[in-house]
C-alpha cells in the first residue's frame, strides 16, 4: 500500500501523517506541491493539516492553484482514493472536491482539543473498519473548522450517506465546538472516493498520548 | 484604473465575527446599531484601461479565487 502525502509551503503535519502510516505498514512518499505528477503506484493520497500559504486570502484558497492540484483532480475524478485532513479538508472544498466551504469558528477561537465524535456512516471505502454509531476520541486543532453548506447541499449529503463523522459527546449526543452545519465533523463526495476531516486521526496513534481510536481510521483509509 | 473588491459573508451566513462586533458596540453602549458584517476590501491596481474589459476580467478573478461563492458574496467598484 501506497501513500503519497502533499506538502504545500506551511504544510505540517505531513511527518505526522507519514509516521502515523508508516506505523500501520504502508509505503509513504512526501511529495512537494510543485510536482506536477503523483507516483503511479499511489494507493492513497493524504493532503496533509497544517496552513498552507499562511492561511492567506482563506484557509486553502491559494493551494488549491499549485501545480500538483491538477494531478489531484485528475486522480480524485479517475477514481483515486484522496483524504483531507484538516487544512488538506479546506484545500479538497477550495478545489470543489468536496461541497461545502469552512469558515471562522463560531466562537472565534482556535480550538485544540481532543474531541469525541460519531460515525455516521461506514457504506464507504474510509471507515469501513468502524461501525455506525461507534464513538471515537480524536483531535482537533483549527480555527477555521466551522463547516457550512446551504439547506439543499446538506439534504443531499444527508440522502447519499456523505456525512461520515459528526462532533458529538462521548454518548453520541451533539456537541458542537466550532458551529458547522448539522455538527459535522467530515464529508465525502458524492462517488465516495474523497473524504475531508478537521479532526487529525493522525494524531490518536498510541493511548499513551491520549487516544489510539485514530488507529481503526487509519487501518480503514489503507484497506482497499 | 483601480478596482475596490469587498467580500463578505452571504445573508444568511452567520458571521460570528459580525455578531462579535455588534456585541463589543452594545458594550460600548452604541445601542443605535441594528446588524454589523464583517468583510474584507482587496484593492488592484489594473493596467486594463477599458471599463468593460476590468469589470469582466476582475469579476473572473472573484468567481475563480478572491471569493468563495459558497458562503461569500462580492461587489466590484471601479474607480
Amino acid at each position: 500500500m501506497k501513500v503519497t502525502i502533499l506538502q504545500f509551503p506551511g504544510t505540517n503535519c505531513e511527518y505526522d501523517t507519514e509516521h502515523a502510516f508508516a506505523s500501520l505498514g504502508a509505503e509513504t512518499q512526501i511529495i512537494w506541491h510543485k510536482e506536477e505528477a503523483l507516483p503511479s503506484d499511489t494507493d492513497l493520497l493524504v493532503v496533509a493539516g497544517g496552513f498552507s500559504y499562511g492561511d492567506y486570502l482563506r484557509s486553502g484558497a491559494i493551494a488549491k492553484f499549485s501545480p500538483v492540484m491538477k494531478a489531484v483532480t485528475a486522480y480524485a475524478e479517475s477514481g483515486g482514493k484522496v483524504l483531507g485532513i484538516c487544512n488538506g479538508f479546506q484545500v479538497l472544498t477550495e478545489a470543489g472536491l468536496l461541497p461545502g466551504a469552512l469558515k471562522r469558528n463560531d466562537g472565534l477561537h482556535f480550538i485544540s482539543k481532543h474531541h469525541t465524535l460519531k460515525v455516521e456512516n461506514n457504506d464507504n471505502i474510509f471507515l469501513e473498519k468502524l461501525n455506525s454509531g461507534d464513538v471515537v476520541n480524536i483531535p482537533i486543532a483549527h480555527h477555521d473548522g466551522n463547516y457550512f453548506i446551504d439547506e439543499a447541499g446538506l439534504a443531499e449529503l444527508e440522502a447519499n450517506n456523505q456525512i461520515l463523522l459528526r462532533y458529538t459527546d462521548e454518548n453520541g449526543a451533539i456537541d458542537n465546538p466550532n458551529g458547522s452545519v448539522s455538527s459535522i465533523a467530515g464529508v465525502c463526495n458524492k462517488s465516495k472516493n474523497v473524504f475531508g476531516l478537521m479532526p487529525h486521526p493522525e494524531r490518536a496513534m498510541e493511548s499513551i498520548l491520549g487516544s489510539d481510536d485514530g488507529v481503526k481510521m487509519l487501518e480503514g483509509f489503507l484497506a482497499s | 484604473m483601480k478596482a475596490i473588491v469587498n467580500i463578505s459573508l452571504k445573508a444568511g451566513v452567520l458571521d460570528s465575527q459580525g455578531k462579535a462586533v455588534h456585541h463589543a458596540l452594545d458594550s460600548l453602549q452604541f445601542s443605535s446599531v441594528e446588524d454589523v458584517r464583517v468583510g474584507k476590501q482587496i484593492v488592484l491596481q489594473l493596467t486594463e484601461t477599458d471599463r468593460e474589459k476590468a469589470m469582466s476580467e476582475v469579476t473572473k478573478m472573484c468567481e475563480e479565487i478572491l471569493a468563495n461563492t459558497v458562503i461569500e458574496d462580492y461587489t466590484i467598484e471601479l474607480i
